[in-house]
């Protein structure tokens, strides 16, 4: 890696810029911006992996928090199933958290490429909705099942498979505190393949979760001194600034060439990151 | 709505606990929490700028943040002095604690519903959080 050699305005200005694109096609394709900033931060401006994750983390947090109200009135979101799943994506987070102190982080940067090639992926893909109409006793007993909002009334979705998708959540968490992402693409797959919620649910659920996972790790990551003032300043504006663009004045789903770029972009950054781990440059 | 308990509302009518409407003022708390620590860290960015804007920037090596702005006492302490990192690191305190709060919030909704199953799961949940802001984890 070249470093660029700017000044510390000129470096918050193109960071910001960055980060303003990245919130914007986060909230777009709906993946989150979480997922590109530490490889933005790494392989484009050289910061130290620690740092990036500390900046990433909070940023998630902003957006997780500032898009909130505008779900919740819309009443999709189920936060018995967000509380009980957050049991499992807290203790992931803080395992993670614990866990990024330890592991090399040319060995992290080559998990966070494999999450990326994944959220690629999904990014490229449609999304498959699976509404079940039977009922898993323990969602009963937890009460998890609901009901949505939809043109032709309220409709009624019973969750599937509580045991895997709490196993899955808690790999979300753990991989949300180690790499400083979202975990978006996994939290979509125990949702929406395991637990089978409609999308409406499980992505406004899954927002409404974010937000508490990072926190969870974020306090770990302060407290070892990897939030840096200079680097998360401009990446949480912003990622703030761009992904209230996204989902307030534009608030639509992305087109199907917009989310192949932006899959093209992740899988790219991708590739970049898991070849620059494997050299011991991260 | 969405949350799987609207019979307990219908038979009491709408209820200020009901989950619905700790929602909705959670979501507003929220909203105000992001747009003050967005405010905080704007402020002290620009303080930031004024005083470092034309140095090189940091970060292309880990250093580690300096003791004062790892801890909550530390950071509030260090809010007003000129340089604006302490101003910065204010705003991203009150970022973090904004789920913290929606959490706090939530647990009295169940306390109220005497949902014990989902008091307990939240106060877990608070705790955790608590224990990790308060650096008594990792």
């Amino acid at each position: 890696m070249t470093p660029l050699s700017l000044t510390t305005t000129q470096f918050t200005l193109v960071v910001g810029f960055g980060s303003l694109l990245a919130g914007l096609l986060g909230a777009l394709t709906g993946l989150g911006g979480g997922v590109v900033i530490v490889p933005m931060l790494t392989l484009l401006f050289g910061i130290d992996f620690r740092y990036a994750v500390g900046a990433s983390l909070v940023s998630v947090i902003a957006t997780s928090s500032g898009a909130a109200a505008a779900y919740v009135r819309e009443g999709f979101t189920n936060i018995r199933i967000g509380m009980f799943l957050e049991v499992a994506t807290t203790i992931g987070a803080v395992l993670g958290a614990a866990l990024a102190g330890l592991i090399p982080t040319s060995v992290l940067a080559v998990v966070l490429g494999a999450v990326l090639l994944y959220s690629a992926l999904l990014a490229a893909r449609s999304r498959q909705e699976h509404v079940v109409a039977t009922r898993d006793p323990l969602a009963v007993r937890l009460r998890l099942d609901g009901s949505y909002p939809s043109l032709t009334g309220e409709r009624e979705y019973h969750v599937q498979h509580v045991r895997l998708g709490f196993g899955l959540m808690l790999g979300a968490g753990t991989l949300s505190g180690l790499l400083g992402i979202g975990s978006g693409a996994l939290k979509v797959l125990a949702m929406d393949q395991a637990m089978c919620l409609p999308f409406k649910v499980s992505t406004t659920t899954s927002n409404f979760m974010i937000g508490v996972t990072a926190a969870a790790s974020a306090g770990i990551y302060l407290a070892r001194g990897y939030v840096d003032p200079g680097i998360a300043m401009p990446v949480v504006l912003g990622v703030l600034v761009g992904s209230t663009l996204g989902t307030r004045v534009l608030a639509r789903t992305a087109s199907a060439p917009l989310r192949a770029l932006f899959a093209v972009v992740i899988g790219l950054l991708a590739v970049e990151m898991i070849i620059n781990g494997i050299r011991g440059r991260v | 709505m969405g949350s799987g308990d609207g019979s307990s509302v219908a038979a009491h009518g709408p209820d200020r606990w009901s989950d619905e409407a700790i929602e909705a003022t959670v979501g507003r708390l929220l909203q105000a929490g992001v747009m003050v620590a967005a405010a905080l860290v704007l402020v002290g960015g620009l303080r930031y700028l004024a005083h470092h804007g034309a140095a090189p920037p940091s970060g292309r090596l880990f250093t580690g943040e300096p003791v004062e702005l790892r801890e909550i006492a530390g950071i509030l302490r260090g809010a007003g002095t000129s340089g604006g990192r302490g101003l910065i690191m204010c705003g991203l305190l009150v970022l973090i604690a904004t789920p913290v709060m929606r959490v706090a919030a939530s647990l009295v909704a169940f306390l109220h519903q005497r949902d014990w199953t989902y008091t307990a799961m939240t106060a877990f949940v608070l705790a955790l959080l608590l224990a990790s802001m308060l650096g008594w984890i990792g």
